[in-house]
């Protein structure tokens, strides 16, 4: 070609211009963006399917068309706008490779038990830590009562401690049916505090684990104290058999949820702190997803537990029958989690 | 400006940018969102968490009132527990990766990687953030309820939670420690509307010819500034930028401040078009001709 021609003949135009580029191009983008905005709005159902088949050749149309105005158009307003289109579309396009069903789905019978097998080490440390917690107070409190009031705060304790008669800590475990309708609600609401309050402690004791993992610890042992108190307190005064089966049907649950968030966490401190092969980073992120998961089956596991502390403890006052409840979540949970299934490989 | 200072200047904008290669080969360069972003989506989303809160309250006082059940104080308590834990989590987890907050700043959540953003590396990241966020916050009210606290523990527990908080702030891709264990980043993702090609109505509405040597005296960075300021539309902007070209190239005042530009811009940017279809980018004024 010819050097530069004057710049008086560019009205002309060469056969080339980035207006000609833009004039024969605009309107797919301009249709991708509409298909966008669908998308977003309401999701892939509220395509047609000769829309769906349209958005990848879009999608591909509008990429293309960025790298010719990358390489060819100074017009920081189309480039501006290409790119973030560009971002959309691939987000959108490369988003979401199943429906949400089958992503449940497979939440459910794949990825959350695989993640609590993966985590099965630091699972039997949490346990192990927490049972040490329990195993002190119970020894502390037996020998020396006074010892309660260290171990076990006034809200929580909710009058429960060792100056309470017997009479008194029966009705705290739904026997005495004489206490009327007004007892029985105060203890729906308390209960919705336990939950609120032991999910938060999960949570905390999961976030925490970064920090090597040592106030997760902490935290669970901590855990593991308060409950120990409480056992010793209800085993001096005869009632340590159906304390057992008051805590048993909802405690199962929970108290499995409490060590798994604190294996989650754990697990995180342990990739920080020995990532072996892989930069620290990489084996933070990874572990920080298998913990993920884990603290959604936590979550879930805690709504398990409060709607058995809430409801089934209200309704079943038998101890017999709280521990066969108890016993069976248990069964069911570790079933669940540790009984190895067939399409595991996927 | 000197030229060192600009190009200092645009050095520290491009290392926010990362690569991001999609599966078609076209990287996509994404822009590390600033703190200050940040800092302000969660003020947004905190504020709307709030203004939610108390409308879930009012509502809730009032069928406690007219229903005179304790079940009400479940649910609120059940109510603030979801909404304090699943605003972040339910909002990410949605087509955008982005809560309220996030989207008015114009902003999204990416997977690191370049994979798709997982609802466990949400939850993650999320769930981190009751550490980051609420944790100084419990140091700081712990030591205003209790008395036992002396002043120094509060402010050693307050420092060392705020060092977790501020964390983003010491590393290059503005990565909070959730973000860190979920392996995601946050990004820019602003919309961008099609304006409309200034050069192609240019080209009617400019009357006046530059010559070659008028128009060889700037390069991409300034045609983009022109742009800009062509696309502001504010007239004091206009006058000072044709003021200055007009000293440059040695034109007398003779015409409409917005009428020259008009005319100038097409004819800089064909120019410069043209030189990048022979393979040179002109980059700015001082870079070679």
């Amino acid at each position: 070609m010819i050097p530069p021609p004057p710049a008086a003949t560019t009205a002309a135009g060469p056969s080339f211009s980035t207006s000609h580029f833009r004039a024969e191009r605009e309107a797919d983008w301009i249709a991708f963006d509409e298909l966008l905005t669908k998308l977003e709005r309401r999701g892939a159902t509220a395509l047609s399917s000769e829309e769906l088949l349209e958005l990848p050749v879009l999608y591909r149309a509008t990429l293309s068309s960025l790298s010719i105005a990358r390489a060819t158009s100074l017009d920081r307003a189309l480039l501006d706008h290409l790119e973030a289109l560009s971002m959309r579309g691939y987000f959108l396009v490369y988003g979401v490779r199943e429906t949400r069903l089958n992503r449940l789905r497979r939440f459910f019978l794949y990825d959350w038990p695989a993640a609590v097998r993966a985590v099965w080490k630091e699972t039997l440390i949490i346990a192990l830590i927490m049972l040490l917690g329990v195993m002190t107070s119970w020894s502390l409190v037996a020998h020396n009562p006074e010892w309660f009031y260290n171990f076990v705060p006034a809200e929580l304790a909710g009058g429960r401690d060792p100056r309470a008669s017997a009479e008194y800590l029966q009705s705290t475990l739904g026997h005495g049916k004489a206490a009327g309708d007004e007892e029985t609600s105060g203890l729906h609401v308390f209960a919705t505090y336990l939950f609120t309050h032991n999910s938060r402690v999960s949570i905390m004791s999961f976030a925490l684990g970064f920090a090597f993992g040592v106030p997760t610890m902490m935290l669970e042992y901590y855990q593991g104290i308060s409950l120990g108190a409480m056992m010793a307190l209800f085993a001096s005064k005869g009632l340590g058999f159906d304390f057992g089966g008051w805590l048993f049907i909802h405690g199962t649950t929970e108290l499995f949820a409490a060590v798994l968030s604190g294996a989650a966490g754990l697990r995180i401190g342990a990739a920080v702190v020995f990532p072996g092969a892989r930069s620290r980073l990489q084996a933070a992120s990874d572990a920080g997803r298998t913990a993920g998961k884990v603290m959604v089956g936590v979550i879930i596991m805690l709504l398990v537990a409060g709607i058995l502390e809430g409801f089934g403890r209200q309704l079943i006052t038998d101890t017999a029958l709280r521990y066969g409840i108890g016993t069976v979540m248990l069964l069911l949970w570790l079933g669940y989690y540790y009984v190895s299934r067939r399409e595991d490989a996927t | 400006m000197t030229a060192a200072a600009r190009a200092r200047e645009r050095a520290a904008g491009a290392k926010k940018l990362r690569q991001f290669i999609t599966p078609e080969g076209v990287d996509l360069e994404l822009k590390i969102a600033s703190s200050s972003m940040r800092l302000g989506a969660l003020l947004i989303d905190a504020g709307l968490i709030i203004v939610t809160l108390i409308l879930f309250t009012l509502l809730m006082i009032w069928t406690g009132i007219a229903s005179r059940s304790s079940v009400v104080i479940s649910i609120w308590m059940l109510g603030a527990f979801v909404l304090r834990n699943f605003w972040f989590i339910g909002f990410e987890l949605g087509q955008r990766a982005a809560t309220p907050g996030k989207r008015m700043m114009g902003i999204r959540v990416v997977a690191r990687d370049g994979g798709r953003l997982t609802a466990d590396a949400v939850v993650a990241r999320n769930l981190i953030r009751e550490l980051e966020v609420f944790l100084p916050l419990t140091m700081l009210g712990l030591g205003a309820a209790e008395d036992m606290v002396s002043g120094w523990t509060i402010l050693a527990g307050v420092a060392w939670s705020l060092t977790l908080s501020l964390f983003l702030l010491f590393n290059r891709d503005r990565m909070r420690m959730g973000d860190l264990i979920a392996g995601t980043w946050v990004v820019m993702a602003q919309r961008a509307k099609l304006d409309s090609d200034i050069a192609a109505s240019g080209e009617t509405a400019g009357t006046l010819r530059f010559t070659d040597a008028e128009l060889s005296v700037y390069g991409i960075f300034e045609l983009q500034e022109l742009e800009r300021v062509l696309r502001g539309r504010d007239a004091r902007a206009m006058r000072e930028v044709a003021d200055a070209i007009r000293v440059k190239i040695g034109r007398p005042v003779a015409e409409e401040d917005e009428s020259f530009l008009l005319s100038y811009y097409p004819q800089l940017k064909a120019r410069l078009e043209r030189k990048l279809l022979f393979g040179k980018r002109r980059e700015d004024k001082y870079a070679s001709d």
